[in-house]
């Protein structure tokens, strides 16, 4: 191996780490604030990615359907709820998100032929379209659930998945998708190439990383998010809802997975199933900050990225199988490392 | 929203109004049938001995436990679906007995996540209050970027309570403010506590220590075993031979 081919690899790594850091941290998110344990993450990526490759072929994509099923599900559920308590007054801010919204999007998809939109609002429509089922999914299949075990949010977390795979080849077909790349320019790096599309995607990641950072440390809505995560009854009594918590959580995460999943659209072919390995690889990263530290997560995240390139250019056949080996010495590690300190929950 | 209070009677207007109030922990009930009453711009105080189930009894009012008899709270009868965050809203704020910190973030996050849910109703004074806070608590403004898991049980304290005010309450609920305090700061928490009176909100005071208790509150309450055995104004309650035995010693301090 020379330095040429070391430099590529590095950067193909660099690229994916920089995909699945994005993806852990949302995991992390999503653990601490909820103790549920998201494998849906990576149906999010997917769903993404396909569903901007929809737009520029010109279809319908069939995510809009599902985005108007979620909404109608979600007015039910708490419609009825709200109507048997009498708080008509929430009634039309629910009629907006889950109705409203998602007929603006089916109107404006049969409204103006996705495929000629110039590529900003194709991705921002993908982005329209797939994030609002982030809370959606939390209020259907998790909210009912608030306060069970995580191991009984885990078989829920796998369920959705299932769900939302087989909903993914009914929508996209079982036909892997690529987008075209968001730039052709290219750099040279000590005799490599560096293609512009790489550089996109760290750029990118560490942005969006970056607004990340701002909205926890300087929003109060982003302190509301880590109070709950730190004591949750503490929280409550600062009239911060779990269910609030919940779904601002799992918008973000969704943000996180659709907007990674456009991001990769360009470099790796994407199957309605790929999200599930991408996930993975997130949550090996997570696993490596203890589900609880972001830095560490992301950081792990880039490893497993780096790990996984140079281990495909050595043993491409066992790339997956070593990069999730990885997790045992790391959990191994840790459980002798750190006290097992149990938290307690109301 | 709220029922059309008789202007003459709002210096006197019940804030708080619970009757035959019982909570059980699985089968086991630990209150059996407390009734109180708190009025605006009135400190009542609530004593009684370990495990008697004041926390309980705050826990069940914040709508933390499952409760069944009548409140009413602000003149409104409140449903079995009692909410913590509905509640909140209506301007009533727990301190409680662990405090629940938030301890990873500086003492002034934790100050600004008291009023979350002012800020998410459309208020948006929380910097005003803040400066508030910090004029009835100096020593959290020395220390506003520590965070507050490192600070000292006065301080804490302190905290919780400058996290509470921060909601602007109507309904302020303290579980032992002097709770494993040494005596100064004790006085100067009871000071405030006493001052805070005067802002107009009612304060329901749960105390072990039932001499400082009874001095600033206005009526009192003796729970024992989740029963009220003795109720009245306080200073009748600090004169009454069986509160002196049990709760002051014979005359002496502390
Ligand atoms: N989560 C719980 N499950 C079961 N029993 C409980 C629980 N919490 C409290 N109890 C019981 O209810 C009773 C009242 O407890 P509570 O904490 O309200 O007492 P307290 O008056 O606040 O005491 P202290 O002064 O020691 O704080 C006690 O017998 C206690 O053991
Ligand atoms: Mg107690």
């Amino acid at each position: 191996m020379d330095l040429q081919i070391f430099l590529l690899l590095g950067q193909d790594g660099v690229t994916n780490g920089a995909i699945y850091a994005l993806l852990a941290l949302a995991l992390v998110l999503i653990f601490a604030v909820t103790r549920i344990i998201f494998i849906p993450q990576g149906e999010f990526v997917a769903y993404g990615a396909l569903t901007l490759a929809s737009l520029q072929a010109g279809k319908i994509p069939g995510t809009v359907w599902l985005l108007l099923a979620l909404g109608l599900v979600v007015i039910v559920l708490d419609g009825v709820q709200m109507l048997r308590e009498g708080r008509y007054g929430k009634l039309p801010s629910l009629l907006i998100f889950n109705l409203g919204w998602p007929l603006l999007c089916a109107a404006v998809l049969f409204a103006l032929p996705p495929g000629d939109l110039p590529l900003a609002l194709q991705v921002l429509l993908s982005l329209l379209l797939v994030v609002p089922m982030g809370p959606m999914v939390y209020r259907v299949a998790y909210q009912p659930l608030a306060g069970a075990s995580v191991l009984v949010l885990l078989i829920v977390s796998v369920a959705v998945h299932v769900a939302m795979i087989g909903l993914g080849l009914l929508f996209f077909g079982a036909e892997g998708s690529r987008t075209p790349a968001f730039t052709e320019v290219s750099f040279e790096l000590a005799g490599a190439p560096l293609q512009g599309q790489t550089l996109l995607v760290v750029a990118a990641s560490a942005a969006l990383i970056a607004g990340l950072y701002f909205f926890f440390e300087r929003t109060l809505y982003g302190k509301a998010l880590r109070a709950t995560a730190m004591n949750r009854t503490g929280a409550r009594l600062m009239g911060i809802a779990p269910t609030l918590a919940g779904k601002l959580c799992f918008t973000l995460a969704a943000a996180i997975g659709v907007f990674s999943g456009i991001l990769i659209a360009p470099i790796t072919t994407i199957y309605y199933d790929s999200g599930f390995l991408i996930g993975l690889k997130g949550f090996v990263g997570a696993i490596i900050g203890g589900l609880a530290s972001y830095p560490v997560a992301a950081l792990g995240a880039l490893l497993v990225g780096l790990l996984e390139s140079y281990s495909s250019f050595w043993a491409s056949a066992y790339k997956e199988v070593i990069v999730f080996t990885m997790i045992i010495p790391v959990l191994l590690w840790r459980s002798l490392t750190t006290r097992h300190v149990e938290e307690e929950e109301e | 929203m709220s029922h059309v209070i008789p202007s003459h009677l709002h210096d006197h207007e019940v804030i708080l109004d619970v009757r035959d109030l019982r909570v059980a922990y699985g089968k086991v009930e630990a209150l059996h049938g407390v009734s109180l009453s708190i009025r605006r711009g009135e400190i009542a105080t609530v004593i009684g001995p370990n495990g008697a189930g004041k926390t309980t009894l705050l826990s069940a009012l914040m709508g933390l436990l499952p409760a069944s008899g009548e409140i009413v709270y602000m003149g409104h009868a409140q449903g079995r679906e009692r909410e913590v965050e509905a509640l909140v809203r209506q301007g009533m704020t727990l301190v409680p007995e662990k405090r629940e910190l938030f301890a990873e973030m500086s003492v002034e996050d934790n100050l600004l996540l008291g009023a979350f849910d002012r800020y998410r109703t459309g208020h948006r004074d929380h910097l005003e209050t803040l400066d508030e806070v910090f004029e009835w608590f100096p020593r959290l403004e020395e220390r506003r970027g520590q965070l507050a898991g490192t600070l000292s049980g006065g301080e804490r304290q302190m905290l919780a309570m400058g996290r509470a005010l921060m909601a602007k309450p109507k309904l302020l609920m303290l579980d032992e403010p002097s709770l494993g305090l040494a005596p100064l700061i004790i006085k100067e928490i009871f000071r405030i506590i006493g001052e805070l009176k005067k802002t107009g909100v009612a304060i329901l005071l749960v105390e072990q220590n039932a001499r400082a208790a009874l001095q600033i509150a206005d009526v009192g309450y003796v729970l024992e075993t989740g029963e009220v055995t003795l109720s009245g104004p306080s200073g009748e309650l600090a004169a009454d031979p069986r509160v002196v035995e049990a709760y002051l010693g014979f005359g002496k301090k502390h």
